[in-house]
């Protein structure tokens, strides 16, 4: 399955607030063909390109013929699971992979055409699973790397912005998780980019690192630049992106913005329930109001539009079937939801 | 240049230099290692007052004369032992000689395979042959002050200066660059706009200013302790240094150009400095090394600096006397550096 999508990004300030209602159609699956009408008179050229995107190692082939187009001022999200080919789609765009086929564009430009350094200056990088040097200190690690561009901010200023002040003078090695984390945004943050790549950036961390790292990528949006992160986080993608890419097995499996890919299973609820023995599950599935039923983990899944009439009408069949519930629990549907809909695996699982 | 903080070359040879600061341990085995090993070696091998050899005399008839006659030398500290004793004392090394005492002529008892025995049985016999009215003819004068430049000390501090130039220069350079690869800072870098070369030209030149301080904390310590001094040209001795740190940096950087990972990093190092610790002459003369190997030995480029070293403190040779070493530690720099370079992985 391949998804090729043609938005036509907005030009000006203006159309960057409306082209999230005018560059989003519905989602389908499969061969997923988006052509947008967005008038532009002078098309920009998207902030990231990508078509036919193949990275194959000695084993596997991780990346499967990939195609992204990213708009200048989106947020865009690369979610799945590990090993889907997140890290090496995002490696490629920055110039640290080389594809074995497919085209890609950064900013209008092409890597290994003599002008590389010129594009690095435009873009902010965290990597994955970078460790800085453990004995320099936040404020000398972030002046290292202010000294590699023409142009950005001050050290302080971008330390002011992580909320790294009070630790400017202290080393790397004294950092906490999250705190390692922020610097390594600050070091991608020095040269105030026009496109900014994060690769999982907050995965490993607590709920409130990462609710801090959240509005830091969300102070970054507001200034109207160019954003793509990978994530095996739903709810990470769910809070940042205008648009995210599901990618499996180095693939586009669905795209879209969160919100129309939940409403791409039909309904908005789901609900889950466990029972002492099998049910009739084809019968489940007939019930008013239930879109889908399927079997996960231990238990079962309801895709459900109206829990109010669906939860009576299962109740009264498990009932009729004498299967006993052992657990009932309903939630909104997400993006999880969307990608077990789409896999028939759970995130976690893989 | 002044909104970059000094440029990305100052700044990365600054990043290096703290971060080697800031290592206790690596400061260390950079200056008190070879200082404290330079003392150790010193003392033990330190030039010692003229020895005095023992000699025991068996008690019997004539022991006493023989005594008389042994004590008269001023090499000798003479014993008398009781026959039980006597066996003991040479058996265990109190005893170089054991003399006895006979009605005609004393017999000396001895291992005639070791150098301070025969030593001391010559002058055992010389000292009797005199008691019993030898004349000395020629009697020779003595000159026995001891020349500054041939002491084992002489020796081993160049030697050292050599061995800590290989040491830091291949470490300090491959050190940081095996964990900057492990870690993926390496990688972070590279995404970077940062010139390549900036990189590995910083690293050189922090190994450059160390240079300076671990050569004079090793050299200064050899002067004032061990009263070590240059004769010959001191530029000679500075670009030796120079060029033999720059040399082994290169090394460095060829043994850490592809290997992923610090483990690696250290096998590969002891595999290329092991042979040059053996070989190399820092603690005894590699012309040791049948003739055979020499070729092979000479090449090597901690003989070169080794060598071209002693010649400039203790032959005194000026910068013509070391142009062939110089050449060559440059060619092994060059071509090493050049190697590197081309097979480096940056990921």
């Amino acid at each position: 399955m391949r998804a090729a999508v043609y938005c036509t990004p907005g030009t000006t300030g203006e159309a960057r607030g409306d082209r999230a209602f005018a560059t989003r159609p519905a989602p389908s699956y499969g061969a997923v063909t988006m052509i947008a009408s967005a008038p532009s008179s002078a098309p920009a050229p998207p902030a990231l390109y990508c078509r036919g995107l193949v990275r194959r190692y000695a084993d596997v082939v991780a990346v499967d013929g990939l195609d992204l187009e990213v708009p200048a001022g989106e947020c865009f999200g690369l979610l799945g699971p590990n090993g889907a080919g997140k890290t090496t789609t995002i490696e490629i765009l920055e110039g640290l992979n080389v594809p074995d086929a497919g085209e890609v564009r950064v900013l209008g430009e092409r890597w290994g055409q003599g002008r590389d350094r010129a594009l690095r200056q435009r873009l902010g990088i965290q990597l994955q699973e970078t460790k800085l040097t453990d004995k320099l200190s936040v404020a000398e690690t972030v002046t290292l790397f202010r000294s590699f561009y023409d142009r950005g901010p001050t050290p302080a200023d971008v330390i002011r912005r992580v909320q790294l002040e009070e630790k400017a003078n202290a080393w790397v090695v004294k950092l906490s998780g999250g705190q390692r984390q922020r610097l390594a945004v600050a070091c991608a943050l020095v040269n105030d980019p026009d496109l900014l790549f994060l690769d999982e950036p907050t995965t490993g961390l607590d709920p409130q690192s990462r609710r801090q790292l959240w509005e830091l990528i969300e102070d970054y949006k507001r200034l109207g630049r160019t954003v793509l992160l990978t994530t095996h986080y739903m709810d990470e993608a769910e809070r940042l992106c205008d648009r995210v890419a599901i990618v499996d097995h180095g693939k586009v499996i669905a795209l879209g913005s969160p919100a129309e890919l939940i409403a791409s299973l039909g309904a908005e609820h789901v609900v889950e329930f466990r029972v002492e023995r099998a049910p009739d599950l084809a019968a489940i599935a007939r019930l008013p109001g239930i879109t889908q039923a399927r079997v996960e983990g231990a238990g079962y899944a309801l895709i459900v539009r109206e829990p109010h009439v669906a939860i009576p009408a299962l109740l009264g069949e498990l009932a009729k079937q004498s299967c006993p519930l052992a657990a009932l629990t309903t939630h909104h549907a997400t993006l999880e939801d969307v990608f077990v809909h789409l896999t028939g695996r759970t995130l976690r699982d893989v | 240049m002044s909104d970059r903080f000094g440029g990305p070359l100052w700044q990365l040879t600054r990043s290096r230099m703290v971060g080697f600061l800031r290592e206790p341990e690596a400061v260390f085995w950079t200056f008190a290692f070879p200082i404290l090993m330079a003392l150790a070696l010193g003392i033990a091998f330190r030039t010692q007052r003229a020895p005095t050899w023992s000699v025991g005399v068996e008690e019997g008839p004539h022991a006493a004369a023989t005594f008389e006659a042994l004590a008269a030398s001023p090499d000798l500290r003479a014993v008398r032992l009781s026959p039980a004793e006597a066996d003991a004392a040479l058996r265990r090394g109190r005893i170089l000689v054991l003399v006895r005492p006979g009605d005609s002529a004393p017999r000396l008892v001895y291992d005639p395979t070791r150098p301070e025995t025969q030593l001391a049985a010559k002058l055992a016999e010389d000292a009797l042959e005199r008691a019993a009215g030898r004349e000395d003819r020629l009697r020779p004068l003595r000159d026995t002050h001891v020349r500054t430049g041939s002491r084992y000390v002489d020796f081993l501090i160049p030697g050292l200066i050599g061995l800590n130039l290989l040491g830091t220069g291949m470490w300090g350079v491959g050190f940081p660059i095996a964990t900057a690869r492990q870690q993926k800072l390496l990688k972070r870098m590279i995404a970077t706009p940062m010139r390549r070369s900036d990189y590995l030209w910083s690293l050189m030149l922090a190994r450059a200013v160390w240079l300076v301080l671990e050569v004079a904390a090793v050299l200064g310590f050899g002067m004032l302790a061990f009263g070590i001094q240059v004769r010959g040209s001191w530029l000679a001795f500075a670009l030796i240094c120079a060029v033999g740190a720059y040399a082994f940096s290169a090394l460095g950087l060829l043994v850490v150009s592809r290997a992923r990972t610090v483990e690696a990093v250290s096998g590969l190092m002891n595999f290329v400095m092991m042979p040059m610790w053996l070989l190399s002459g820092s603690f005894f003369s590699a012309d040791r090394f049948p003739d055979a190997m020499q070729p092979l030995v000479r090449a090597l480029p901690l003989t070169l600096v080794n060598d071209a070293l002693r010649a400039i403190a203790n032959e005194g040779a000026g910068l013509a006397g070391v142009a062939w070493p110089l050449a060559a530690l440059a060619l092994w720099g060059v071509v090493s550096f050049g190697v590197a370079v081309w097979a480096f992985r940056w990921e």
